[in-house]
């Protein structure tokens, strides 16, 4: 029984309600609601523009809705500050890896369990006790992220220098590290070679599976988001198109029609 | 030790090791010459190293703003001055003890740089380093105001008095202050490497790195970075303080503009981001003046400017570059026996 089922019927965890987003004359977001289960996929898909990072960058609190709503656990995100996010519980990566480039892979991971720990400047600067019993479980944790991603290898190596497909791993570690309830994937396959994306899902699958973590994934790759999604929403300039079990979102027409007027690179 | 039959993985182990044996050894090196040095040149020569370790430790404290937390400053003389003003005051009116400024002057310019970079949080970049240049023009002209007079003493600023060695030790005032000095940079510098490798500095190099990844991480971004400017400007404090009590004078002349600049070419020249090459573009800034005046007089200033282009040219990046140089050449040589 996967965690998906036994949870049916409770509240969603995450509820995007009727939220618009405008960029001066661009209407970037068009009032779209869906609801996210505990323990789901959920794929995120449309065509380039849709407003896809832009819903991602409102549930980061990076722009604000200009109406609507978007509830955690029934509470609203939208009264929190941005540095809050990880605290109650949604962790991303980026469409383009945005990742501490001059730091080495564990301290990228390290920083994503900032919201986790709790050492000030002060005690930092002089090593006191409690500091360097953080930072040595802080080193265990980071450590064992590594290891569950395989990336012990290239531990103290600074990300510049990694490829591609390594720094996504990173970048995931790093959003694990938060131990978030939500874990926004933002086209987690971009770049991948076909082995990769096949091994991605997989992977995705896992920490679902193993820590469960509920995902929204945007993603491009339709392959990937209908083999892992169990619940696909589509857009389209803004608005919602289409949204259900994904080969019923896959063959709607409306969604067929988008993808064909203007996608397919 | 035996080479030979390594594999792969006890190689790794043993790079490792020889990177740490090599930066050890350096580093005792290092603290020896310090520790040894003053027992072997004059007084006047003493002091000069005297001041090269304060110098050091304003340039270490810009390091830790620049290199740590991505945020530039033009403004350190500023601080600077407000830390050698706090020490001098502190001394000569209310008559405390000189060990007991260097904490007061922390804490003043930790208030002062926090207030600074509150504001400065609107800017970066080329912004942020006219916003504290503005300050560092601002700084002499405040302490010659006259409602301040009778504490700075205005134009003619404060003569400060030079403390003896304590418990009567046989040493002379210039000694005593050359290893009191030694033993402030050595605590802050282990300040700012615990600061580096914790959950403070992460976060301020992770804003360096990437400001909205941070920020999507949890790291509140006007916190760490007025953070950065309090415990910059702190640091920055009591290299004035220091000043102050070793050169025995504060005056508003003496921090100009041109020891901001100093200051960052300093940091330029150590390498941006690399605490241990503070001693070394302090040198820089404290020393090669004397060669350039010594190549040429009248023209000091432009054989110390053509000294700087040499150096960016050769080592852009600064003292970082011949030390990470050198130590190659060491592990080669240790390779090889
Ligand atoms: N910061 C921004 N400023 C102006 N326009 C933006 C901004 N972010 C997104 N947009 C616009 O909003 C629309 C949706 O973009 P985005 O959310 O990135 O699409 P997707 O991720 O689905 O490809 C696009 O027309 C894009 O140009
Ligand atoms: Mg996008």
């Amino acid at each position: 029984m996967t965690p998906s089922q036994d949870m049916q019927g409770s509240e969603p965890l995450l509820s995007v309600r009727g939220v618009c987003v405008t960029f001066g004359g661009i209407v970037a977001l068009n009032g779209v609601s869906f609801d996210l289960r505990r323990g789901h996929i959920l794929g995120l898909i449309g065509p380039n523009g849709a407003g896809k990072t832009t819903l991602f960058n409102c549930l980061s609190r990076l722009y604000q809705p200009s109406q609507g709503d978007i509830l955690l656990e029934g509470k609203s995100i939208l009264k929190q500050p941005p540095h809050r996010i990880p605290d109650i519980g949604i962790g991303r990566t980026f469409q383009n890896v945005a990742l501490f480039h001059n730091l080495s892979v564990l301290d990228n991971i390290r920083v994503g369990a900032h919201s986790r720990t709790t050492s000030d400047a002060m005690s930092d600067m002089l090593k006191l006790p409690w500091a360097r019993r953080e930072e040595r479980a802080l080193d265990k944790r980071a450590r064992d992220i590594a290891d569950y991603l395989d990336l012990l290898e290239v531990a103290e190596r600074p990300v510049a220098g990694l490829p591609f497909g390594t720094q996504k791993r990173v970048e995931l570690g790093r959003a694990l590290a938060a131990e978030p309830k939500i874990l926004l994937l933002d086209e987690p396959a971009g770049g991948l070679n076909h082995e990769e994306v096949h091994a991605l899902g997989d992977l995705i699958r896992k920490i679902r599976d193993q820590r469960g973590i509920t995902v929204l994934l945007v993603e491009h790759h339709m392959g990937l988001v209908m083999s892992i999604a169990d619940h696909v929403v589509a857009l389209n300039f803004g608005k919602k198109l289409a949204e259900g079990p994904p080969a019923a979102v896959q063959s709607d027409p409306d969604v067929i029609k988008a993808y064909l007027g203007s996608k397919d690179a | 030790m035996s080479t030979i039959q390594e594999t792969v993985a006890p190689a790794a182990a043993a790079r490792v090791t020889i990177r740490r044996s090599v930066s050890t050894i350096a580093q005792i090196v290092v603290l020896l010459l310090l520790l040894a040095t003053p027992l072997f040149v004059k007084n006047f020569v003493i002091f000069q190293l005297t001041m090269w370790l304060v110098y050091a430790i304003a340039i270490m404290a810009l390091n830790l703003l620049t290199g740590g937390s991505g945020q530039f400053s033009l403004g350190q003389s500023a601080f600077y001055a407000l830390g050698a003003y706090t020490s001098a005051i502190l001394m000569e009116h209310a008559d405390v003890n000189y060990v007991l400024t260097l904490p007061a002057s922390a804490l003043v310019c930790f208030v002062a740089g926090v207030l600074f970079g509150l504001p400065a949080l609107r800017l970066s970049g080329v912004y942020l380093a006219l916003a504290t240049f503005a300050l560092a023009t601002a700084m002499p002209q405040l302490l010659k105001l006259g409602v301040f007079e009778s504490w700075t003493g205005g134009v003619q600023g404060l003569v400060v008095t030079k403390p003896d060695a304590p418990f009567h030790l046989p040493i002379s005032q210039d000694m005593w202050l050359y290893y009191f000095t030694l033993l402030v940079t050595l605590l802050i510098y282990a300040a700012s490497v615990n600061l580096l490798n914790s959950r403070t500095g992460r976060a301020m190099m992770a804003i360096r790195d990437n400001e909205i990844a941070a920020s999507a991480l949890g790291v509140n971004l006007p916190l760490y970075k007025t953070l950065a400017f309090g415990i910059s400007a702190a640091f920055t404090g009591i290299a004035g303080a220091l000043g102050a009590i070793v050169v025995q004078f504060v005056a508003p002349d003496g921090y100009t503009i041109q020891l901001a600049i100093a200051i960052f070419l300093g940091m330029v020249v150590g390498g941006v981001g690399w605490l241990p090459g503070s001693l070394a573009g302090s040198a820089f800034i404290v020393f090669v003046p004397n060669v350039a005046e010594n190549i040429s007089k009248g023209l000091s200033g432009a054989v110390f400017g053509a000294l700087l282009i040499v150096v960016i040219f050769v080592v852009p990046h600064g003292a970082r570059q011949v030390a990470l140089y050198g130590e190659a050449l060491a592990k080669k040589f240790l390779k090889n026996n």
